[in-house]
């Protein structure tokens, strides 16, 4: 009997205390809560630090997604780069999940603070390539995919990538 | 059978195996990467290592190469040994090495037979620091595409390129880390059977050059078995769809067809599917000549309201199914529906079928073909006319290489050691033709004759077989005849191929002839015979049809009498089967003509109504391929706008019409069934597969992959509302990725995946391998129509022509046929076009002179009334016999020559090659 009674009295005391503690809430949307850089929010295509586009249509983003809400065409550009002829997400499938930027080889799919993609028709969430890609790098400044890949492009040559040396002159003995 | 121990578990394995090949039997995972079930072990990838001990006591044992050691009786084996599990993750990471980053960008991720090792053996992190290795590439046609930096130097390329299949362009060059494997130079790979690298590469060396420039990863294909039908052999294959497109065909095993691998023709040749000429509405034609899109249903209308009458016709197709031309001839009357073959084809093919029903040899198929030990070939340019016989026939001269092994007792997977015991020498192989062929190299002989020349070889080769006297042939002929005569004799297993390629009936009969004389003999096994038609359903058309069925000229004619109102013509383009003049006499003197078919082209223009069929990939049909297996092929995917199956448009124009024989005809498998029932010849068709209420355990057989992305994204564009998933009533295979891929029947396998195992490697998990059989556990695909009877009294004895002679300012016309351009429908495919050569006569050296033209000069060829049918490029090849003119077949500007007709040749004044000649088939697209 006695020990209820102190176990309801402290439970009353520990609750009366939050009346002198700073809110978690905030006056939404009024006021906007910080949301840190890997928050996972809106999903976007970046751009890699020369300007091109990351992505080339690996399709694994498309594969992790648990929800089967990504749906893309691969192409090959003329200067040998792959790239997606076009690019789907279906937001109103969309849970946020950040499994395809963990699966994203070139760090082209990236996960935002921005959460606020209330629409009023549900067509509307079907966002395509040109809704999707940014400028800028993201969150990942640095990485250029073809840098590092043996695909060679235009501008870049067999052996011309990193840790990678000379084509072979397979006719040269001397090597 | 052999008892052998691994990791303390007692295995019987077979007798002759090697660990490797009982390891997987057994359903074990072990890494390799040379080893290739048909082209054996040499060795040299090291990554299969087992450890092997002593006796049982041994601790240590020591590291063999599974691949490379025999089972025997009580020998002990540990694959997860400590010892052998490092060595193979050692191995891994060297070959690892010089791989360059590139997966993300590479057209084999997601099925690569090394990603899948890589994880098998554990391998994870990178140490080597140092710089990579690169290779510059190669450009190897239109077909394959070449990224050598990604190879791991197992050598499996060259050996299926130039062992098996008997390239001599692909070689591996340099050496130590230098090697590198490709062309002296760059240019396109000259074997027909190159796309096979695109499989048999574990890594991304190889790949599918289409595919590359629109690519989908394997685990986003949708799938189902399907059948070639590029030509009569049958082949099965496994199409991949994606997004409405066909992206890719690979190889679907069937041990006594395809095997392993498929030709080029084959492999490419189906992008037609995604032709933007197919033909997507109906259509009627208006006064002015233009058609007007109809929906299905006025479409159905207007058909059933056109074939409302007495005077009605159909032509079928020999590309078209069994169950299709069926309804077309319940629909028109057995009386009135011609089955679709020019007048010089439809009696060979009716020959064709006859020789095999009636011969007491066995009909050979590729596994049968395969375990020849010597070959007569009367007639037929096989590597053209059936490409994937010509692979099997370069394996079957290899049984004098086995044989010379089993006396050394060496097994037959020792490969590099049995092609050093046997160095050149080859089972006999005798290659008669007009002119030379790709086998020539492996032949043990071959003779360029006419075409009746070469039915006399046959005749007198049959005649020498039986001992009878000479026929009063010339004695040259005479020689040659007791030498093949002899080989053939001696033979354990001769094979006689022949065919209606050559639009000659004497030269098949003497085939027939040959083969009764070998079957008197009193040969076992059985002798083999193989007659070649040309079409995926040209046996199957010639079962169809009785006796003497109408054909095109008796239509024709018909026609011209007024006695014709409307016709159907049923997946078939006519100006292919018949003269210009003739196809439009028909064509013109009929009221409604009635199309169906699939890709546009000059029968489709021609008609009043025009309905779209479905393609191979979107329907449902039974095949009977040349060795008489009738084989199914189910819809990868749905037909697209308002395509349907042929079989659905006249299922419904006959219910529409309220025809007696439908009603009770509800699906697919009624009408495989009914045309079962009512044709002795084909009872057998319903066996070819499973009916469509086969559930295998419970479930139906997904086309999807366990890993099929995008489901909620791929509609999206078109509304976010997603439709349910189409339900198949037709088949036990389900347009999803619900369901069990797993030992079904053999015919029912779309895709091959196996847990660990991405690649086309995990085929050996739906193997089983009993007696040296190798065989998909679920049973092999198809139903034989044809088998060896005994009935040797019944064979009509046939009458050896009379000799060749060249008639003094006239040539025959003998048919040259080409995998590429010959066939209709694969030179629609883009990749396939690029190697089609524009269409040419070939004549020899002396003829030319006589004629006074050279290379590259035209030719007009005349008939006898001095009517110029049309003018070619000359080719010289002195390989055709003097008197004789090859001519490419299946080219528009060949379609008024004729197989065997005699037509006077003179030089064309002021010839260039027009555009018109460069156009590559009869198809609209080009014109």
């Amino acid at each position: 009997m006695f020990k209820s009674l102190t176990s309801q009295l402290q439970t009353m005391w520990t609750i009366l205390q939050h009346t002198f503690t700073k809110a978690e809430t905030v006056q939404y949307p009024e006021e906007m809560p910080y949301l840190a850089p890997r928050y996972r929010g809106r999903i976007v295509l970046t751009n890699d630090p020369d300007g091109d586009e990351r992505c080339v249509a690996c399709n694994l983003c498309a594969v992790a997604c648990p929800v089967d809400c990504i749906a893309l065409q691969q192409g090959v550009r003329d200067d040998g780069r792959w790239y997606p002829q076009f690019f789907r997400i279906n937001f109103s499938r969309c849970i946020m999940c950040g499994m395809c930027e963990e699966a994203c080889p070139t760090n082209a799919i990236q996960l935002t603070p921005d959460f606020e993609m209330c629409e009023y028709d549900r067509q509307s969430m079907v966002y395509e390539k040109e809704h999707l890609q940014i400028k800028g790098t993201g969150k990942y400044h640095d990485y250029n995919f073809y840098r590092v890949a043996g695909l060679a492009i235009a501008g870049k040559d067999k052996g011309e990538a990193q840790n990678e040396s000379k084509p072979i002159d397979i006719k040269d003995l001397l090597q | 059978m052999p008892i052998i121990q691994i990791d303390g578990q007692e295995h019987e394995v077979d007798t002759g195996q090697n660990i490797l090949q009982a390891c997987l039997s057994l359903g074990l995972d072990l890494p390799y990467f040379c080893w290739h079930p048909s082209m054996g072990s040499v060795g040299a990838c090291r990554q299969c290592a087992v450890v092997q001990y002593q006796h049982a006591e041994d601790e240590h044992g020591r590291i063999v190469m599974a691949c490379m050691t025999p089972v025997t009786e009580g020998a002990l084996f540990s694959l997860t040994g400590d010892k052998a599990q490092r060595f193979r993750e050692g191995i891994v990471e060297a070959l690892m090495l010089n791989h360059p980053h590139d997966c993300p960008v590479c057209a084999e991720g997601g099925e690569c037979h090394l990603q899948d090792m890589t994880v098998m053996v554990g391998h994870r992190d990178r140490k080597y620091r140092g710089k990579k290795n690169t290779h510059h590439n190669q450009y190897l046609g239109p077909l394959i595409h070449h990224e050598m930096n990604r190879c791991i130097t197992c050598y499996r390329c060259t050996r299926y390129y130039n062992d098996y299949a008997g390239g001599t362009d692909l070689a591996a060059m340099a050496a130590h880390d230098h090697i590198y494997f490709g062309r002296h130079e760059e240019g396109v790979l000259e074997s027909e059977f190159a796309g096979n690298l695109v499989e048999v590469c574990p890594t991304g060396v190889f790949t599918d050059k289409p595919l590359v420039h629109e690519y989908t990863r394997k685990w986003d294909l949708q799938s189902a078995p399907s059948i070639c039908t590029s030509c009569a052999v049958g082949c099965n294959t496994s199409p991949g769809e994606r997004y409405g497109k066909l992206k890719r065909i690979h190889n679907r095993f069937n041990a006594d067809v395809n095997g392993y691998f498929l030709c080029d023709r084959g492999r490419f040749g189906a992008n037609f599917v995604n032709s933007v000429n197919n033909l997507n509405y109906p259509g009627s034609r208006t006064e002015d000549g233009r058609f007007n899109a109809l929906d299905q249903q006025q479409a159905l209308l207007k058909m059933a309201e056109a074939c409302d009458t007495n005077n009605i016709a159909g032509i079928g197709s020999p590309r078209a199914s069994v169950e299709a031309n069926y309804l077309l001839r319940t629909l028109v009357g057995a009386d009135n529906f011609a089955p679709g073959f020019s007048d010089v084809e439809q009696p060979l093919v009716e020959l064709a079928l006859t020789i095999q029903q009636s011969s007491s040899a066995m009909i050979a198929d590729i596994k049968n073909i395969e375990s020849a030990d010597a070959i007569l070939i009367l007639g037929e340019d096989v590597t053209n006319t059936a490409p994937r016989i010509a692979l099997a026939l370069r394996q079957s001269v290899r049984n004098k290489a086995y044989e010379l092994a089993a006396d050394l007792g060496l097994e037959s997977w020792q490969d590099s050691a049995i092609r050093t015991l046997a160095q050149n020498q080859r089972s006999p192989l005798f290659i008669a033709t007009v002119g030379d062929s790709r086998l020539d190299d492996v032949a043990e002989e071959r003779f360029n004759l006419a075409p009746d020349d070469i039915a006399r070889l046959g005749f007198a080769v049959a005649a020498n077989i039986a001992g009878e006297a000479n026929l009063g042939s010339d004695d040259e002929l005479q020689q040659k005849a007791k030498n093949i005569a002899k080989a053939l004799k001696n033979a354990k297993r001769p094979l006689i191929i022949s065919g209606t390629s050559c639009g000659n009936s004497a030269l098949m009969e003497s085939a027939a002839q040959v083969t009764q004389a070998l079957c008197n003999a009193d040969k076992q096994p059985l002798p083999l015979l193989s007659m070649i038609v040309a079409e995926a359903n040209s046996l199957g058309q010639a079962m169809l049809i009785s006796d003497n069925a109408v054909s095109l000229s008796d239509l024709t004619a018909r026609a011209c009498a007024g006695a014709l109102e409307t016709l159907v013509v049923l997946e078939n383009d006519l100006y292919r089967r018949g003269k210009e003049k003739d196809i439009n006499e028909l064509l013109e003197n009929i009221t409604n003509v009635i199309v169906i078919d699939g890709l546009d082209n000059r029968t489709l223009s021609a008609s009043s109504l025009a309905l779209p069929a479905a393609n191979f990939a979107e329907s449902e049909g039974t095949l009977v391929s040349m060795e008489g297996r009738a084989q199914r092929h189910y819809p990868v995917y749905l037909p697209n706008a308002q395509r349907r199956a042929s079989w659905h448009w006249l299922l419904a124009c006959l219910k529409q019409m309220g025809r007696d024989e439908v009603t009770e005809i509800e699906c697919f498998d009624d009408i495989t069934q009914a045309c079962a029932t009512q044709n002795s010849s084909l009872s057998g068709i319903t066996t070819a597969a499973p009916n469509h209420q086969f559930r295998n355990i419970g479930v139906k057989i997904p086309r999807q992959t366990h890993r099929y992305s995008g489901r909620t994204a791929m509609r999206a564009d078109i509304s976010v509302h997603e439709p349910k998933q189409p339900v198949d009533k037709e088949t036990p295979l389900a347009f999803s990725m619900e369901g069990l891929n797993r030992s079904q029947p053999g015919s029912l396998l779309p895709f091959v995946w196996a847990p660990g195992w991405n690649s086309n490697q995990s085929l050996h998990k739906f193997q089983s391998e009993v007696g040296g059989q190798l065989k998909l556990k679920g049973g092999t695909a198809g139903t034989r129509l044809l088998q060896a009877t005994d009935n040797s009294n019944n064979i009509a004895l046939f009458e050896s022509p009379a000799a060749f002679k060249a008639l003094k300012g006239q040539w025959q016309m003998v048919p040259r046929h080409k995998i590429y351009g010959s066939d209709e429908l694969s030179v629609h495919s883009p990749a396939i076009a690029k190697l089609v050569r524009p269409a040419f006569v070939e004549i020899n050296a002396s003829d030319a002179k006589k004629l006074g033209v050279n290379d590259g000069d035209g030719v007009d060829l005349n008939d006898n009334k001095g009517d110029k049918l049309t003018t070619l490029e000359v080719s010289i090849n002195d390989s055709i016999a003097t008197g004789c003119v090859g001519y490419s077949v299946g080219f528009i500007a060949t379609e008024n020559l004729l197989a065997g007709e005699s037509l006077v040749l003179s030089k064309a004044e002021n010839w260039s090659p027009s555009e018109s000649q460069q156009a590559v088939s009869s198809g609209v697209s080009d014109v």
